[in-house]
């Protein structure tokens, strides 16, 4: 233990240590090479400028090449492997997404993730909005906010066991341990094994994600109602408009970019939602999803990179529009700022 | 359109009052300014008016009513705010149709109101426009016109020009002005420019600590400011006040400053320089009232040239007088050099004076 947390801290010094001596070391030899000092009026223009061509390249250099290896280059390997066998050796043309087409689970999947899509980023976007409304003029709206935030700290899995427990089941008889069945029970119902039931069970895995996701679309919705001139709030008063139209006809308007980024933001995040179907089904009961399927067959029983890699790439397929929309959105509401 | 009348407004936060007893009356399509400098309540009172915040004691009427506790959307105003408050996502068209739509007037009465006051504003061309495609001043109409097409019993305008670069402000003015004589509206007018106050109103209210120090006519509050305060804050450059001692010239009541000098009275301000409950007596001189002499005349008082700021129509000269600064205007042709003794005559008939413990007015009564 004592000696694990020895390494961690090596390695935070020798990191931060590293890159910091980096940035300041090679910008010290880019003033060597080309100095600005010391030398006669002209050449010292010069240098500057070429300084400045040179110096970006420099910074960012090593990011270019961070991203090139692990991002770049993976990306086309699962390209390339998605059109060879199971063992990656063969070039097999389309036959992995030919199989994927066909293939029952693939299309339950696909099936799931769109269900996901419609539910989760929707949920998470209007609860976000309607705590982030709700808590902004009352006193305890920090503590409420600081509440609903705190799941977002949780990992996928910490928050997929903690939800276990909740839909935990015990035969009929038995002591529920599960708060779900126990209140079930106590209200004289019948307990259920929540996530072994097909279709329904979705939702139940949904419920987690929104519950982790809502914290942060109430934060981000929450300063851009902040951002809403007050004075805007006031015409609209006197205007004639009643609290719900201010809401929707003036509020909402105004924070229209923000809803979309943090919708589609959700939206990424539930393309690559895995670990949550993972931890608590595994894909079984007809949950499975797309990148849960993926891991499946890569990795595990399958130990099919071919079909893996299609599946990757159907995903990355389906968040690559989003993503770029997602962006372009992103910088237009940074851009219109002040 | 109506009269307001406030009765004994008074607004605290906490144990801060931010409007002490304000009392006045706004006649029918009277162009009223509330002015004074900022914190000085008149956009409080302004909001008490609206009735966006609270009030915490005294009435409001509007035309007939008390309106104390009814809404804001009931009170049959219109406001323009400082920052034009345009609905940012709606065209020109429908932020102007918004408070028509919010009473449920029918479509083709919108559309009708809506572009009788575009071209009222001459912007029916702007609009299908959104807001940010709008120039300040172009905002600034679109912001009137949301207030004229609800034809409000008010108007009311808080500090509307004050985001104008300083040529639009000016030509705003007038369109403002022009706007207030075309519609014979009642237009409560905040604003911390006394020269907007001047220019624009029928009336103004100088404010200043959450009190009301003075309403009347603009010319009224400038020749005869009732204390020291609306002396200073109306007219630009500010009126010069001078602190003296009140002394006797040979049995006559006189003033006279540290630097030794005594000024006689003429037999009025003399009476009012009796009247004042303290030795301290204030002396207030417009820039325009005071002549500048270069030589001794006599009842001259002399001072010394401080700086000089020709203007080009006009040179002002601040001179230093009994531990004040005195501003006097004169013709570009006369040259004075700072540093340079000077001899002030004051015009009896125009000079103002003032208790230099209550600063209030001396009166002859």
């Amino acid at each position: 233990m004592g000696s694990q947390i020895f390494s961690a801290i090596l390695v935070i010094i020798v990191g931060v240590g590293g890159c910091v001596a980096y940035f300041w070391g090679a910008n010290k030899l880019l003033d060597l090479a080309f100095p600005s000092r010391g030398v006669a009026g002209r050449a010292a223009i010069d240098n500057l400028r070429r300084q400045g061509i040179v110096r970006p390249w420099l910074f960012v250099g090593p990011a270019l090449l961070i991203l090139t290896v692990y991002l770049i280059y993976p990306v086309v390997d699962t390209l390339r492997l998605s059109f060879m066998d199971r063992a990656g050796q063969n070039f097999v043309g389309l036959a992995n997404y030919q199989w994927a087409v066909g293939d029952r689970e693939f299309r339950t999947s696909i099936l799931n993730n769109f269900l996901w899509l419609a539910v989760v980023p929707a949920a998470c976007t209007f609860l976000g909005l309607i705590i982030a409304v709700l808590t902004d003029k009352i006193w305890w709206g920090n503590i409420a906010k600081s509440l609903v935030f705190m799941p977002l700290a949780i990992s996928f899995v910490g928050a997929s066991v903690i939800w276990k427990f909740i839909y935990e089941y015990r035969a009929e008889g038995q002591t529920q341990i599960g708060i779900l069945n126990a209140f079930i029970q106590y209200l004289g119902g019948t307990p259920q094994v929540w996530i072994s039931i097909p279709f329904w069970n979705n939702f139940f895995l949904m419920v987690i994600l929104i519950w982790i996701q809502t914290g942060f679309a109430m934060v981000i919705l929450s300063s851009a109602l902040r951002g809403i001139p007050e004075e805007t709030i006031e015409a609209a008063v006197i205007d004639g408009a009643n609290p719900f139209q201010i809401f929707w006809r003036i509020m909402v308007p105004q924070i229209w970019g923000t809803i979309a980024v943090v919708w589609t933001t959700i939206t990424i995040l539930v393309l690559k939602v895995f670990d949550i179907v993972l931890t608590m089904t595994n894909g079984q009961w007809n949950s499975q999803v797309l990148a849960n399927l993926m891991f499946d067959w890569m990795f595990r029983g399958g130990g099919d990179f071919g079909r893996g890699a299609a599946i990757a790439v159907v995903i990355m397929l389906a968040v690559v529009p989003i993503m770029i929309w997602n962006i372009r959105q992103a910088t237009r509401e940074s851009g219109e700022g002040h | 359109m109506a009269h307001v009348v406030l009765t004994d407004l008074v607004k605290t936060y906490g144990t801060f009052k931010a409007v002490n007893n304000v009392s006045l009356r706004v006649e029918d399509g009277e162009f009223v300014a509330l002015v004074g400098p900022s914190g000085c309540g008149k956009t409080t009172t302004l909001n008490l008016v609206a009735g966006l915040v609270p009030l915490t004691s005294g009435d409001i009427t509007i035309g007939d009513r008390i309106v104390n506790d009814i809404d804001p959307k009931d009170r049959d105003i219109a406001m323009v705010f400082q920052n034009y408050a345009l609905y940012p996502q709606k065209s020109v068209y429908k932020n102007l149709a918004f408070p028509l739509q919010m009473r449920k007037l029918p479509r083709d009465e919108i559309d009708l109101k809506v572009k009788e006051a575009a071209r009222v504003l001459d912007m029916t061309h702007l609009l299908e426009r959104k807001p940010r495609e709008l120039s300040g001043g172009q905002q600034q109409r679109v912001a009137l016109g949301r207030a004229l097409v609800r034809d409000p019993a008010v108007f009311l305008m808080d500090e509307p020009l004050s985001n104008l670069d300083a040529k639009l402000r000016v030509q705003m003015r007038s369109e403002i002005k022009r706007f207030h004589q075309d519609l014979k509206a009642t237009i409560i007018y905040v604003t911390h420019d006394q020269l907007e106050a001047v220019t624009m109103a029928d009336k103004m209210a100088v404010m200043n600590g959450g009190f009301l120090q003075q309403y009347d006519s603009p010319a009224t509050v400038f020749a005869n400011p009732v204390n020291m305060f609306v002396a200073s804050f109306i007219g630009s450059p500010a009126m010069s006040l001078v602190p003296l001692e009140v002394s006797t010239n040979n049995g006559d009541t006189a003033l006279s400053g540290t630097e030794g000098w005594s000024m006689a009275l003429s037999p009025l301000n003399a009476r009012k320089v009796q009247n004042s409950t303290s030795k301290k007596v204030v002396l207030g001189a417009r820039h325009s009232t005071i002549k500048l002499h270069k030589h001794v005349i006599a009842g001259g008082i002399p001072a010394k040239v401080y700086t000089v700021e020709p203007t080009g129509d006009v040179t002002f000269v601040q001179a230093l007088l009994s531990g004040a600064t005195v501003n006097i205007s004169v013709p570009p042709t006369v040259s004075v050099a700072p540093d340079e003794t000077v001899w002030l005559e004051f015009d009896q008939q125009r000079i103002h004076l003032f208790d230099g413990e209550t600063e209030m007015a001396l009166s002859a009564a």
